[in-house]
């Protein structure tokens, strides 16, 4: 038996380079299509992971903690109280890396020339910082030093739309626990770029216990952003989380904070799936083809072999494994040319030329390619054990031939 | 028919079940493209159309600088009068003046900072589709009201009903303090968040008159029937404009960049799908040709010797190839155009799609838009590609040895 079996494999692997330019033509067929499919999931992986590392970067932390009507009404009325008991146990144990409490508030920032409704972050800025939720880029100034800088920082784009600079006095306005308008006059600090033009106008950055003592909350919070540094499988730890969390509180991992980008994931991996499956289609026509025309020019010699007693099992077994080299070789190529067109891809293709279309999206200026194992896994899967099921066909009929008519057969 | 076009369809037939293996490789790529690119097309203009119907509008008259900068001062004199001028130049209703400015907007219990719209309650609902979409209350009426139209997310998020006031701290386009109340008279829900929660909107005399603005306005919203008028009518409305070279006329992808450059980029990653699926197709064909080739050499040497030239045999090819390729042409267009003219009526969706479409403000369901061209330029591609891919074949039946090829087993 085990004898049989290396003299079929021996057998399959000759007879697939009987006719070489075919399964040259067919290789190049497989490759292409593995090195499409493999190329495609990248882009579109490194498409999705910039789209959510931006989202994620303006929702910093892959969990935040709410009262529970904040989001819903992001007052300053609906605040809670800084962690404490089982909810501050559970921030300092892992796999919690890092958390920070802010003040997070709609407002009006007023220069002398006009005035924009903005979102005002009251941060500290020591606890943010291992978030990496600050902006990167200060053009001008300085960032936030503690929560007591009295100081504010805001985008550059905001700064020209206010017609404002570096140094000079704003007042913010909004409203504390009772609705009164309160305000407060600062000094602009620092100025900050995002790879987003609509966070630099939405973003305004000053100082937690400045804001909070400012809008007469206390010691309150907005929100507790929680970060374990691993946003793909957010769903294994935050339950833990919530179960530390009192009633009126609402522990939400980013997945639902953001609805969009929470299904843009599954989305990504639904498409490159389809997308996997349809080059397969495509190319299991040709697959099916040549194995067809391999079984029909051995119909004697097939013939012959069950003469000679071979059973119809190793027949098919010979087919299959002459389509198993087949793919496993293209499958080789494939992923080859895709490592290797992907890998000088990966220090990013510049998009600046749809810039704008990509930032409706979400999306930076320059697209990273992602070459992802689990990709590269996928394609392979698909490809074998669909092409297996293809070549089913044609392994088939050639174990079903009849001995006699097939040795006759001119 | 000649005897070259009966026997290239009569070899065809001589291994049927191949010819059919390649034959279904390009209906099934072909029914994929038609349907892709029907797909499409139906869903750039779905994301144009709901885009800009929502506020943008096709063409918008404003200060030069005020689309990048956005500031209070950079206002349209006279807005009302250039509204009716481009209303009288373009002979279409749809024109509406439009003012903006940010404002501090309390209510009893809760202040938040909002962009507060000045629009002609009269004009408005030609060039947006907001005023539709009032479910409490009605739209703005008069023109001089202290009254407001809120997204039903504002109006959550400040708390207010109908019949309430709400107060507006702000800055004249002066400099000067501005203030005043409003009651809410109607509240807009579009079932987008992101759009219920910056709709608010005034009636534009009343407007100028609390900002201080005078008769000026920020912008002039046009709109068109369809697209294709946009660049006629952006000719047109430069004779309305006032000599100065104050104002500038925009056309819908100036005024949303990103609309276009998503549609580019969009069609980018398909193209490479649609290459690539092509490609496929080609090689499929290519090894099909070849072998039909390879397996009659001696046939080909017989005719090689009774006098036939290779130039004649390499017809043959690729009128097998043709003949196939049409096979694959028609089959695939008729199952193309059935699938589609189906879903294109149905419609269909998929997970994510919701989310998706909220971004671009379009109904959640796709319908595939089939037209002349969703229809016949796939399939032609492929068509072509088939084509190229029995060349190969073909020029090696012109190295062909008579006399050796006879013999060849």
């Amino acid at each position: 038996m085990r004898d049989s079996l290396a003299v079929v494999a021996t057998l399959a692997w000759r007879n697939l380079w009987r006719n070489h330019r075919r399964t040259v033509v067919m290789l190049l067929a497989i490759a292409v299509g593995v090195w499409a499919m493999i190329f495609m999931s990248a882009l579109m992986r490194g498409m999705t992971d910039a789209m959510v590392r931006n989202g994620l970067h303006t929702l910093p932390g892959e969990v935040q903690v709410h009262h529970v009507d904040y989001r819903r009404d992001p007052s300053v009325v609906n605040s809670m109280q800084p962690p404490s008991g089982s909810l501050l146990r559970a921030l300092q144990a892992p796999p919690v890396i890092a958390w920070a409490g802010r003040v997070r508030v709609p407002a009006v920032l007023a220069s002398e020339r006009g005035n924009r409704g903005v979102t005002l972050l009251g941060i500290d800025p020591v606890a943010e910082a291992q978030l990496d939720s600050l902006p990167q880029t200060m053009v001008q100034g300085r960032f936030l030093q503690s929560a007591d800088d009295r100081g504010v920082v805001i985008g550059a784009s905001l700064a020209s739309r206010l017609e404002t600079r570096l140094g000079k006095r704003v007042v913010i306005m909004s409203q504390d626990p009772d609705n009164n308008v309160v305000d407060r006059g600062a000094r602009i600090v620092g100025i900050y770029r995002a790879r987003l033009a609509g966070t630099e106008d939405r973003f305004v950055y000053a100082g937690r216990a400045v804001i909070q003592d400012m809008l007469n909350m206390d010691e309150q919070l907005s929100e507790v952003a929680i970060t374990a540094d691993d946003y793909r499988n957010v769903d294994a730890w935050y339950p833990a989380i919530a179960a530390a969390a009192d009633a009126g509180l609402e522990v939400l991992p980013w997945t639902e904070l953001d609805i969009f980008l929470g299904t843009m994931l599954g989305v990504q991996d639904g498409f490159a799936l389809i997308f996997m499956v349809v080059v397969f289609l495509a190319l299991s026509f040709g697959l099916v083809n040549t194995l067809v025309m391999a079984v029909f020019e051995r119909v004697r010699e097939i013939g012959l072999m069950q003469a000679l007693g071979m059973r119809p099992a190793l027949i098919v077994l010979q087919i299959l494994l002459e389509s198993l080299y087949l793919l496993c070789l293209g499958l080789l190529l494939g992923n080859l040319l895709a490592l290797l067109t992907i890998r000088p891809l990966e220090s990013g293709i510049d998009i600046s030329s749809v810039a704008q279309g990509m930032e409706m999206m979400g999306m930076g200026t320059t697209l990273y390619p992602v070459l992802a194992l689990q990709d590269m896994g996928m394609s392979t899967a698909v490809v074998v054990v669909l092409g297996l099921l293809a070549s089913l066909g044609p392994a088939w009929r050639a174990a079903r031939l009849d001995p006699v008519a097939a040795l006759n057969k001119t | 028919m000649s005897v070259t076009w009966l026997l290239a369809w009569r070899n065809l037939w001589r291994h049927s079940r191949r010819t059919w293996l390649t034959v279904g490789a390009m209906v099934f790529c072909n029914i994929l493209l038609v349907f892709l690119i029907s797909l499409q097309l139906g869903s750039y203009q779905m994301m144009i159309d709901g885009t800009l119907s929502a506020f943008t509008g096709h063409i918008q008259i404003q200060q030069k600088d005020y689309l990048d900068e956005q500031r209070m001062r950079q206002s349209v004199p006279a807005v009302i009068e250039l509204a009716a001028q481009a209303r009288a130049t373009l002979g279409v209703n749809t024109v509406a003046a439009r003012g903006e400015a940010f404002a501090l907007a309390s209510s009893e219990q809760r202040s938040a900072g909002i962009l507060l719209t000045g629009v002609q309650p009269g004009y408005e609902p030609g060039v947006s589709t907001f005023p539709g979409m009032v479910r409490q209350g009605r739209y703005l009426q008069d023109p001089d009201a202290r009254e407001i139209v809120v997204g039903s997310v504002l109006a959550r998020n400040l708390k207010v009903g109908l019949g309430d006031e709400l107060t507006f701290l702000g800055s004249g386009r002066d400099g000067s303090f501005a203030a005043a109340v409003a009651v809410v008279v109607g509240i807009v829900d579009s079932g987008i968040d992101d759009l219920d929660r910056s709709v608010a909107q005034v009636p534009l005399r009343w407007f100028q008159e609390v900002f201080a603005m005078g008769d000026h306005g920020h912008s002039v919203v046009i709109r068109l029937p369809n697209l294709e008028q946009v660049p006629a009518a952006v000719g047109g409305l430069q004779s309305v404009l006032p000599a100065a070279g104050e104002l500038a006329v925009l056309d819908w992808d100036a005024l949303q960049p990103g609309l276009r450059q998503a549609i580019t980029s969009d069609m980018a990653s398909a193209w490479f799908t649609y290459a690539v699926l092509i490609l496929l197709v080609a090689f499929s064909v290519l090894n099909t040709q070849l072998m039909s080739v390879l397996e009659r050499t001696r046939e080909f040497g017989v005719m090689l010797a009774l006098g036939m030239s290779p130039a004649r045999l390499a017809r043959l090819v690729a009128m097998e190839t043709a003949l196939m390729s049409v096979l694959g042409l028609v089959l695939g267009v008729l199952l193309g155009a059935v699938l589609t003219g189906y879903l294109s009526f149905a419609g269909f969706t998929y997970p994510g799609m919701d989310e998706m479409a909220a971004k671009f403000n379009m109904p959640a369901r796709m319908y595939p838009q089939i037209s002349l061209l969703s229809l016949l330029w796939g399939p032609a591609t492929v068509f072509l590609g088939a084509l190229l891919a029995a060349v190969y074949p073909a020029l090696r039946l012109f190295r062909l040895q008579p006399v050796a090829a006879m013999r060849a087993v």
